[in-house]
């Protein structure tokens, strides 16, 4: 049976795309079949991340509105086989998404799929709502900063009270924590709040650590998850990521601040 | 910039400050999110009883939610009630 996974924050610009598709490319790429689903109706932007937006014909709500088959929305990645992309609708509401619709779609998916990684708009109303009632497990992504921090602490709040697992008293959400947007010079100066800050705040295991990184706008430039962008700090830590997601207990890197020099830092330079 | 950040006073360590606010403020609000009185679901068996006892209603017609807004608690009870055909049915 396939794993439904949500990727949500509260706070919106933190990462949650950017995680969506590097996650969901990392786990394609390791041979698990999985699609990845945009819910935030009425801003679409999973497409452009994954550079897919001209592909787009149907979008989630014709399916749940019966307009038109899974088959014909999901669009097929053309770099990474297994792995498909369910865009948003841009035009319709929020309220287009029914708790009975989006369960109709989720469970013909989970027939054919390892892993439905479901991208979370921001907020907690219901398209936010609907990304995290079916999940099995979360990704909740953070930034290491009071705003973000706080709201996380919020989705969790809603993971334990309104997923269905939790309405139904299943065994709870599984929560992994994912520190995004990174500054270990910073964290180490005193100017940031420390990944172990962060950890005894919200107190969920840390999944991955991604460096605050150029990567990250140059690939969503081109329309790459930046998973792909070998070389890259933040391609390497969502890497990582998938590994210790799917079991491997690997160290976290780009936690650490770079040894500066003794001449460098008598004259600046970040 | 180098040069002169060794004649600086240290900078505050302002993520030290951060973190304080952020664990009275959450310890705050999961405070008075957590405590969902465990009475509710005696409450809501009750007067499932009680409607009963007028009109036949079952156990999903009955909707209990109790919300906090500041210092405010509103405890909301939504009974669907049947159609009127099926509520008179049984006494003709």
């Amino acid at each position: 049976m396939a794993t439904v996974i949500v990727v949500t924050s509260g706070k919106g610009g933190v990462g949650k795309t950017t995680t969506s598709a590097s996650f969901a490319t990392g786990l394609a790429q390791r041979g698990y079949r999985t699609v990845v689903i945009d819910f935030d109706v009425g801003l679409r932007n999973l497409d452009l991340i994954m550079g897919c937006e001209r592909r787009v014909v149907y979008d989630f709500v014709n399916v749940i509105n019966s307009e038109a088959n899974l088959n014909q929305a999901l669009i097929r990645d053309k770099r990474v086989d297994n792995l498909y992309i369910l865009p948003a609708s841009q035009t319709r509401d929020k309220e287009a998404l029914t708790k009975e619709g989006v369960e109709k779609i989720l469970n013909e998916l989970k027939q054919s799929f390892d892993y439905v990684v479901c991208d979370s708009p921001a907020g907690i109303e219901r398209g936010a709502l609907m990304a995290l009632y079916f999940a099995d497990e979360a990704l909740v992504v953070t930034n290491p900063e009071v705003s973000s921090v706080r709201d996380s602490d919020r989705i969790l709040g809603i993971l334990a009270s309104r997923s269905r697992r939790a309405e139904q008293g299943d065994p709870p959400v599984k929560e992994h924590l994912v520190l995004a947007r990174y500054a270990p010079d910073r964290a180490h100066r005193g100017d940031m709040l420390t990944v172990e800050d962060v950890l005894e705040i919200l107190g969920i295991p840390l999944l991955g650590v991604i460096p605050e990184s150029p990567a990250v706008l140059q690939s969503s430039n081109a329309g790459v998850p930046v998973i792909l962008e070998d070389g890259s700090d933040a391609g390497a830590a969502y890497g990582d990521l998938v590994e210790r997601f799917l079991g491997k207990d690997l160290p976290h890197r780009f936690t650490m601040s770079q040894k500066k020099g003794f001449l460098k830092r008598l004259f600046g330079g970040s | 910039m180098g040069l002169f950040d060794y004649f600086r006073s240290p900078p505050s360590k302002s993520a030290a400050l951060a973190k304080e606010r952020l664990q009275i403020i959450v310890a705050h609000e999961r405070g008075s999110r957590r405590s969902s009185p465990d009475y509710l679901p005696a409450l809501k068996k009750e007067l499932l009883e009680v409607v009963r006892k007028y009109v036949p209603i079952d156990q999903s017609q009955v909707k209990v939610h109790l919300d906090r807004e500041g210092g405010c608690e509103i405890l909301e009870l939504n009974i669907t009630l049947p159609d009127e055909e099926q509520r008179l049915g049984p006494q003709r």
